[in-house]
């Protein structure tokens, strides 16, 4: 079923109108010292000059291991955190630049799914207040029958009986939590959902049936997402191009079978390789490349190319100059000089 | 279409509830200190509701014809000095003491609860700027803020519980605070970020509610110290003025004239103030034991 869907949606997208770009996004935290005199002691560089695009309709991963800048980055899409620098473009209009009030339109534009089914829903609030108080407060469905009406479909569709708009958070599993934190993202009719890990946290048999109900949802509603994981399997299956983010740059870009099959990039290669392959005698032989060393501190970031200290493939020029992100092939972004 | 997860049928559970009565044994079987407690402030909130009800003493009208008189059958705690029975004007003095002592308390703490998820809420300079006259009010002993408000409005039972509230709600805004520092950081108060609610709905919908459990604590004791506060300032003579059937304004009468020629005049007010205290704090108690799961003994 999944490959059907794969194909049919190959087709579509791509050619689609861009509905999000993201231009030289930066987000520092600044660490600082002192009680009295507060003073800047440095900057933890979570997202350090990111780009990309979203055509309307697609699917983007963005990978890497944890404390590389994934999440960040869709915070500050989300406008959660107020980016250093950078431009955040969505449907034509620049977020950084709207005001208070002009940004609340188009928060409902843009939604989140969040990675803990378990502190990411009021557990003060049953599930059809949590469905309903953004639909009234921004009144997308001002009438309180319509609404219970709207709150019954969306649980419907997200696979969840509708009576279960009297219960609270703590009266269900986790999977079916998600269900909900993926219902309240549905209920103010967005164009964009951000992802954010959002299967990691459930168990392989729900992971399965939530990632084919965000496929569904995505043919029904004309839906992109943003999909933040570090699970590569999952993102191989769900995504039409795949981001690798490593230490707050991004340092390949692909279609997501390009990426799997043929990664550039010598860090995308060892993550590529530590993916497990489900057949013992194929494992034995396999040649794992493991990067040596530890992930820097952000907070100091190596100079020139992030990645140089544990690259195979480093040379000299590498500690001195930044990675230009080139299109080798069509399509196919890569930061590094090497390949 | 992805399919329905099966779903556990529930109204069985429902046959299975504990009736109400079990239920409470079982609560005063674990919180022996808190039921007693719990008693107390039920008797007393019954004497304050239907003071004109258990009495037929008028408790401020005088009648010079049997003034201190001792504890009798017709004056149970005997008279006063204008021949006004004590029970009567300790069953009303109740009345004046609940609902003072509410009154201040329900203030002061909600006050003090906005305040304090505000403060967390928005964080940086308003926090810091909020917490340092956080600080500085919390310096002052509570008396001597309570005093130093009276001094400066005047007695009377409203300046009274202005005076009470104000040293209550830095008190309670830097406990809440510390609670709803946590519940910023959990991703419900994000995903109602990113659903475009205002601040004042955040606060009040999203995260006061999760700071329940400390401020009913804090409103629980606020009522017993409001209690001790209210009769302090009537006793110095800055609180609830004569007529008015006050424990602390009856002690102060009683204390200062007739302690060795008519003590009941004096002993009971001031035992009314003593189980009141003593009550709403070990109801107190009991409630943070069975709210604050880090507290809870078993």
């Amino acid at each position: 079923m999944s490959a059907q869907i794969r194909e049919s949606r190959d087709k579509s997208v791509g050619k689609g109108e861009t509905l999000l770009e993201v231009r030289n996004l930066k987000k520092y935290f600044a660490v600082t010292e002192g009680v009295v005199r507060r003073r800047a002691i440095g900057n933890v560089k979570a997202v350090d000059g990111v780009s990309f695009t979203i055509a309307r309709g697609e699917i983007l991963g963005l990978v890497g291991e944890s404390g590389c800048g994934k999440t960040t980055t869709g915070r500050c899409i989300l406008q959660l955190e107020t980016p250093t620098s950078g431009e955040i473009v969505f449907e034509g209009v620049n977020l950084e630049k709207l005001d208070q009030k002009a940004m609340v339109a188009w928060r409902q534009k843009i939604q989140v799914i969040f990675q803990d089914p378990y502190s990411s829903l009021n557990p003060r609030m049953k599930v059809g207040e949590i469905l309903g108080e953004p639909m009234r407060v921004h009144r997308v469905e001002p009438n309180a029958a319509k609404r219970r009406q709207r709150i019954a479909e969306l649980l419907t569709v997200c696979g969840l009986p509708a009576k279960f708009a009297d219960r609270y958070p703590h009266e269900m599993s986790g999977g079916q939590r998600q269900r909900v934190g993926i219902a309240r993202a549905l209920c103010l009719n967005p164009d964009f959902i951000i992802c954010d890990e959002a299967v990691s946290a459930l168990d392989v048999s729900i992971q399965a049936q939530v990632i084919n109900l965000l496929e569904d949802l995505r043919e029904e509603f004309n839906l992109t997402y943003l999909f933040i994981a570090h699970d590569l399997s999952v993102v191989h299956h769900l995504c039409n191009r795949v981001a690798v983010m490593y230490l707050g740059r991004m340092v390949e870009l692909a279609e997501s079978d390009e990426l799997f099959d043929n990664p550039m990039h010598p860090y995308t290669q060892a993550l590529l390789s530590a993916v497990p392959v489900p057949d013992p005698t194929v494992e034995a032989q396999r040649s794992h490349q493991v990067p040596k060393g530890e992930v820097p501190s952000p907070i100091n970031p190596p100079s020139g190319c992030v990645f140089h200290p544990r690259c195979p493939l480093a040379v000299d020029s590498c500690r001195a100059q930044v990675p230009e992100f080139r299109e080798l092939k069509p399509g196919h972004w890569v930061a590094c000089p090497r390949v | 279409m992805a399919t329905p997860q099966a779903v556990i049928d529930t109204s069985e559970l429902d046959q299975l509830r504990i009736p109400l009565r079990t239920q409470l044994w079982r609560l005063v079987r674990k919180q022996p200190l808190g039921a007693a407690g719990a008693f107390i402030v039920i008797i007393m909130s019954l004497a304050a509701i239907f003071a004109n009800v258990i009495t037929s003493y008028n408790p401020v009208a005088n009648d010079l014809a049997s003034m201190l008189q001792s504890p009798e059958a017709n004056h149970w705690m005997g008279t006063d000095e204008f021949g006004r029975d004590i029970l009567t004007r300790v069953i009303y003095g109740a009345r004046t003491a609940l609902s003072i002592g509410l009154t201040a308390a329900f203030l002061g703490a909600t006050g003090g609860l906005v305040l304090g998820v505000a403060s967390a809420y928005f964080g940086g300079i308003f926090d810091l700027i909020t917490q340092r006259i956080v600080d500085v009010l919390m310096a002052f002993p509570l008396i001597i803020m309570a005093l130093a408000v009276v001094a400066t409005l005047g007695p009377g039972a409203q300046n009274v519980i202005i005076a009470i509230t104000i040293p209550f709600i830095p008190t309670c805004a830097r406990v809440v605070r510390s609670s709803a520092l946590a519940i910023r950081e959990i991703p419900y108060v994000d995903a109602a970020r990113a659903l475009g609610f205002s601040h004042a709905r955040i606060i009040l919908r999203h995260m006061v509610p999760n700071v329940m459990a400390p401020y009913l604590i804090m409103l629980s004791t606020f009522v017993g110290q409001a209690i001790l506060l209210e009769a302090v300032l009537s006793y110095l003579g800055m609180g609830v003025q004569d007529p008015t059937p006050a424990w602390g304004l009856m002690l102060k009468g009683g204390a200062e004239e007739f302690l060795e020629s008519a003590p009941w005049v004096s002993i009971f007010p001031g035992l009314a103030i003593s189980f009141a205290v003593f009550g709403f704090n070990l109801f107190g108690d009991a409630m943070r034991d069975v709210l604050d799961p880090k507290m809870r003994r078993d």
